[in-house]
């Protein structure tokens, strides 16, 4: 908010209507056009970055576009041997991970941020954002070591017992326990997300007019119902676009996922299955793939996860803007 | 009370990882570590000193590609970037952010492995750079929006250039955050390890020039995690110490020195 009053107050040098400047870039001084003309030229880099990772992710890939055409995506059978290339166990094996991970970390995240933004004392606040702050700090490759050494041991021998003992009944918790698989990739992930989804619903809420909190608790409302009445409709759109950012967030991440979901690429109901994301069947083969269909077909399943990253991000990007404005969520995060 | 309970559920993975960090991977710190290339497997012992030495090259090198473009896109951002193409750029910088490295590792791979015929410290080096274009781009233009109009007024009101008033006024008062943000930036690629995958593949010895297989941390610590041997294991441990210690330093000093900048207001 102070920084819209900020750009609304004096800028003398945008005050007079931009027709009636000169045609030619506001100040006539070579020096003013050529800083100007440079900065934009880096400026027009970072797009042309964005546009030439399409444009080299199609070009590397066009072959095995031609070759396998739609049935790219919903090919079930990922078989470099026999040289049979179908993405679809690992569209199925990101999405899978990806809810799951979502379905835990969501709600955690949100409670996070309301307890940062509604009920944490001034002192609590700076810390606690700070370390959770952190988590989103380490390193995908340490999640990825802790899991292997820590997480899957204990998953292995303590959650699927349990859980295979108490819901055992339903094809999603049956199978031979091994530690690695789709659960333990979505708990890893879930905690990798939650730091993105919970900073950026704390800014969200944060963007929330107290007025409106005043409102609420004015009419005699209790901290939940004001919550319920004034924080989370007017932050919903907010929100989703934060879930979305997460989405985003757990669809790309690789070395984690690579280390524990246990790189067998195929469907199985069974969520203590190994299997393979698109991010990790990349991470795992590409340096290994021998011949040059194989590694055109590692790079269109890197063009796809592109495009439905770059897709998501967009529409969480304005999403989260319309709420908090469009310096929410600046910080790499 | 549910928030609580939800913050502290939230906490418990940071604590629990960096307490079984310092658990395993501290007594394997030693002199050695640090000095010593990695031993031959089966032999106990050896270091990480490649892996530390090319992590450091590689930073260095992207910050060569990364730090002009993201600085001087950021100003132009901050100075100029009002209209449509100003939010196209800014809109493109955020998408590119959210870009998976195992992406940028193909684009890079693509590139330079391809043409060079050879993985090198240039290919990784460009992956990481294009990651931290976006990161030191997006702070840059908010470090440069908090200096104050009356800065630029007033060399201006004294005859001053804009461009000169921009980089000997503005820029020059903004610098504290810009280094803040570059620090982040930093933290960020120096735990990367998907896009130095195939581009800069990892070296068991010392690298030799920069136009071969260069070794880095993050990727050397993937390396020995899922190998079979108990040794390594030590050492991953040991590795994923001194690389989660290296970023948490860098995170809490940026986070102490820009407090009070980007607290949103209510």
């Amino acid at each position: 908010m102070a920084n819209q009053l900020e750009q609304q107050s004096v800028d003398l040098r945008w005050s007079v209507p931009s027709t009636m400047l000169p045609r030619v870039w506001g100040p006539l001084n070579l020096g003013d056009r050529l800083f100007r003309t440079l900065t934009a030229v880096f400026a027009l880099l970072l797009l042309a970055v964005l546009a030439s990772i399409l444009a080299v992710l199609i070009y590397e890939s066009s072959s095995s576009m031609s070759a396998f055409g739609w049935r790219f995506l919903i090919d079930s059978t990922w078989d470099p041997v026999s040289k049979e290339f179908g993405a679809l166990p690992l569209i199925y094996g990101t999405v899978v991970s990806s809810a799951l991970a979502l379905l835990q970390a969501v709600p955690l995240s949100i409670g996070t941020a309301l307890f940062l933004s509604e009920m944490a004392p001034g002192w609590v606040r700076a810390p606690v954002s700070f370390l959770v702050e952190l988590l989103a700090t380490i390193p995908s490759v340490i999640y990825g070591l802790w899991g292997i050494f820590v997480l899957i041991p204990c998953m292995r021998n303590y959650v699927e017992p349990i859980l295979s003992s108490t819901l055992g009944f339903l094809p999603l918790f049956q199978g031979p326990k091994y530690g690695v698989g789709m659960l333990t990739a979505a708990v890893i992930l879930a905690i990798m997300v939650v730091p993105y989804v919970t900073s950026v619903s704390y800014e969200v809420f944060q963007a929330v007019p107290n007025a409106q909190r005043e409102a609420a608790l004015a009419l005699g409302a209790t901290k939940w119902e004001m919550v319920r009445m004034a924080v989370l409709p007017y932050g919903r759109t907010g929100l989703v676009g934060a879930v979305m950012l997460g989405l985003g967030r757990a669809i790309g991440e690789t070395m984690a996922v690579t280390m524990v979901i246990g790189n067998r690429s195929e469907i199985s109901l069974s969520l203590f299955a190994p299997g393979n994301t698109m991010a990790s069947v990349i991470a795992n083969e590409f340096s290994e793939a021998t011949y040059d269909l194989y590694v055109q077909a590692l790079v269109e399943v890197g063009l796809v996860l592109l495009l439905v990253t770059v897709v998501i991000n967009a529409l969480a990007r304005l999403l989260v803007w319309s709420v908090a404005g469009p310096s929410a969520g600046a910080r790499g995060v | 009370m549910t928030a609580v309970v939800c913050t502290l559920a939230v906490l418990t993975p940071l604590f629990l990882i960096f307490g079984y960090l310092l658990l395993e991977g501290f007594s394997s710190l030693n002199v050695s570590f640090f000095t010593q290339l990695p031993k031959p497997v089966g032999e106990v012992g050896g270091g990480m000193a490649n892996a530390i030495a090319g992590s450091l090259t590689l930073i260095g090198m992207a910050c060569l590609l990364g730090l002009p473009i993201g600085v001087l896109a950021g100003l132009y951002l901050a100075e100029y970037g009002h209209g449509s193409f100003g939010w196209a750029v800014r809109f493109c910088a955020d998408v590119l952010n959210g870009v998976p490295s195992i992406v940028i590792g193909i684009y890079a791979y693509t590139l330079v492995v391809l043409p060079m015929k050879s993985f090198s410290a240039y290919a990784g080096a460009c992956a990481l750079g294009v990651i931290m274009l976006p990161i030191v781009a997006r702070t840059t233009e908010e470090m440069v929006k908090l200096v104050p109009n009356s800065l630029r007024e007033a060399a201006l009101g004294l005859g001053v250039p804009t461009w000169r008033t921009t980089i000997w006024v503005v820029l020059r008062t903004a610098r504290g955050g810009i280094i803040t943000g570059i620090m982040l930036a930093v933290a960020r690629i120096a735990g990367e390890t998907a896009p130095l995958l195939f581009t800069a593949f990892g070296n068991q010895f010392w690298q030799r020039g920069l136009g071969g297989p260069i070794s880095s941390l993050p990727v050397q610590i993937y390396t020995y995690a899922i190998s079979p041997f108990d040794d390594w294991h030590r050492q991953a441990w040991a590795g994923a110490l001194v690389l989660l210690t290296l970023i948490f330093l860098t995170s809490l000093s940026v986070r102490l020195l820009t407090r009070g900048q980007f607290r949103a207001p209510r």
